[in-house]
């Protein structure tokens, strides 16, 4: 076993029995990490590996928050069971934009603008549609049970987006180490040279574009059920796209590791300066704060951090530079 | 169908639409340029109303007057951003130079909110309620000098890169880099001064909308969209393109509110934008992708 590998495990054991120590409020803290950490993941799958950068990502959490607390408020179908329906239907969005982008050659800036479309586009409807709340949005039912997708304190919560974000390393980490994971790397790379030795990139790069959307409407029907009140500019406007994409900016695009570094990061800083700053009447300084390091990070250390982490400490850990 | 209400409507785009021109000729230029989109457009844009406003409470000048001042307010702005951060990430790959921009826009937009407030503000202004009668429409004074002064800058921008000195090397650098760089142009302070004059044109109509509708921190995020679609429409870096971009996009917005709310007539433009980019993403005026 690789000492990484024996690390990422004890880091594991140790998450696994931080709730024993911690308050609410610190597991609250550590929720959004793995949540932030897996929505990050779930871009990372797109734009991380195929190298089509979307900046409309909030589209498809918003399909899995409204679709999974539609069908429960309305139906009584368990969120269990609605996550699913809505990560189809995000799939199924995401491969109309797929086709769109990358049919008719909408290439960087182009296909950014697409993906931002899009989700302008679903959160101006969404917020004139009176079924699903309009502009104020939808307050979800307390009910508490395991059927209900809804628990009191925040232990459930904290095993959940925990399973969440440790799944999320390991699909991409399986997607890296498979074939069709190394020819989406190729189209990222050199999207032209992949096609001449006979890589179909259209098709690798539909498959990141449903996998991303599938997984990031799955991480939705968890924040409608962990905030309780979704409206458009929350699960469908471009700050929450703005927000999952940094923490694999920052810790890394196109690493299994990169987006759960990035959060652990960048999240307990937004967490505990949001909170601070909106005490000291600052509202909006963590925002701030956040593009700042944004900048410097993509300035200096432009591959991430953990790329640089592996740079200067890969060879104890056992690893290929 | 009222034929009347209809006419009034595509007045009233038109006359919009100039202002979107002069919103989308920054975001052109700059591409046409240096090759990044500006991301934190809109946010600028913004920060440019607050400046009017700003000066308008404090100093009591209109925006007509102190266009001016955003206007140099928002060159030193741009300069300082292209210098700082924008000249290094030229060469990056385009997932990267997305980012440092849209963080850009998110620190302005909270230094706005942190400035100002959360609340919407909409400043008297001297020809704020002047109406003009023209036959069967009425047209708002402050909307007609908007649009008469957009197109007045506008045209000022493209004969000052036609013409000047700077202008044509800005037109140089942006044709070819290696090329300018080897006559002796120094490609880095063009670049500088670009983004300057993109902020600046953005700034003054920041100061030219400023009558016309209340401002509040988050509006950046849809001027930025609405100069998008605006440059895709015209072509991007073309600016001519952009002003009748802005045209189409004005009256398109205006007389869509007969078939939808008012709140949903971006929707219309969205629509717009992705149509526009499937089928002629060169543009309705540009010759080439």
């Amino acid at each position: 076993m690789k000492r990484l590998h024996l690390i990422l495990v004890s880091c594991l054991a140790v998450l696994l029995l931080l709730p024993l120590v911690l308050d609410k409020y610190l597991l609250g803290i550590f929720v959004m990490i793995f949540f932030y950490a897996y929505l990050g993941q779930s871009w990372n799958i797109l734009t991380g590996y195929t190298g089509h950068i979307s900046l409309g990502h909030a589209l498809y959490v918003g399909i899995g928050a409204y679709t999974s607390t539609y069908l429960a408020m309305n139906h009584n179908i368990s969120p269990w069971i609605g996550m699913w329906v809505g990560a189809v239907l995000a799939m199924l969005v995401g491969l109309v934009i797929g086709f769109l982008g990358f049919r008719f050659g909408l290439r960087g800036v182009y296909f950014v603008i697409l993906t931002i479309s899009f989700a302008e586009i679903a959160r101006l409807v969404v917020s004139h549609i009176p079924a699903l709340g309009g502009f104020a949005g939808i307050f979800l039912d307390f009910k508490p049970s395991f059927w209900n997708f809804q628990f009191r304190g925040n232990e459930a919560y904290y095993y959940l987006s925990l399973g969440f974000m440790v799944a999320s390393v390991v699909v991409a980490r399986l997607l890296e180490l498979s074939k069709a994971g190394r020819l989406m790397v190729a189209v990222r790379e050199d999207e032209t040279a992949a096609e001449a030795l006979g890589v179909n990139a259209f098709k690798y790069s539909m498959l990141g574009i449903a996998l991303s959307a599938f997984m990031s409407a799955l991480g939705g029907t968890f924040y409608a059920n962990y905030i309780f009140y979704i409206n458009p500019n929350s699960v469908l406007g471009m700050g929450l796209s703005i927000e999952l994409i940094l923490r694999p900016i920052i810790g890394g695009m196109g690493t299994a590791l990169g987006p759960v570094l990035g959060s652990f990061l960048l999240t307990p800083l937004s967490e505990v300066s949001r909170a601070y700053f909106a005490k000291g009447g600052l509202e909006g300084l963590h925002l701030i704060l956040y593009g700042v390091l944004a900048i410097l990070v993509v300035l200096f250390m432009r591959e991430g951090i953990l790329v640089y982490l592996k740079k200067a400490f890969g060879s104890r850990l056992g690893l290929e530079p | 169908m009222n034929y009347q209400l209809l006419l009034q409507l595509a007045v009233q785009g038109v006359l919009l639409g100039g202002v979107y021109g002069l919103i989308a000729v920054g975001l052109s230029l700059i591409f046409g340029v240096m090759g990044v989109i500006n991301f934190a457009h809109g946010p600028m844009m913004v920060l440019g109303m607050y400046i009017a406003y700003g000066i308008l409470v404090l100093l009591g000048l209109d925006p007509y007057v102190s266009l001016l001042l955003v206007a140099a307010a928002l060159f030193l702005l741009g300069y300082l951003v292209q210098a700082t951060v924008v000249n290094r990430i030229l060469d990056f790959p385009e997932a990267m130079q997305v980012l440092p921009l849209v963080a850009t826009g998110l620190i302005i937009e909270n230094a706005v909110l942190l400035g100002f407030g959360p609340d919407p503000r909409s400043p008297r202004t001297a020809l704020g309620l002047a109406t003009l009668h023209l036959g069967p429409v009425m047209i708002d004074v402050s909307r007609l000098m908007a649009f008469g002064l957009a197109v007045i800058i506008t045209g000022v921008v493209f004969l000052f890169l036609k013409y000047s000195d700077i202008g044509k090397s800005i037109r140089a650098a942006a044709d070819n880099r290696v090329g300018a760089l080897l006559v002796g142009i120094r490609v880095d302070r063009v670049n500088n001064f670009s983004f300057g004059v993109g902020a600046a044109t953005t700034g003054a109509a920041g100061a030219l909308l400023l009558p016309l509708m209340a401002t509040s921190p988050h509006l950046g995020h849809d001027f930025t969209m609405t100069a998008f679609v605006v440059v895709i429409l015209g072509g991007l870096g073309s600016l001519p393109g952009a002003l009748v971009g802005g045209l189409i996009l004005g009256v398109a917005e205006s007389v869509s509110t007969i078939m939808v709310p008012a709140t949903m007539k971006q929707v219309v433009s969205f629509a717009l934008l992705v149509a526009i980019m499937l089928f002629r993403p060169q543009g309705l005026f540009g010759g080439r992708a």
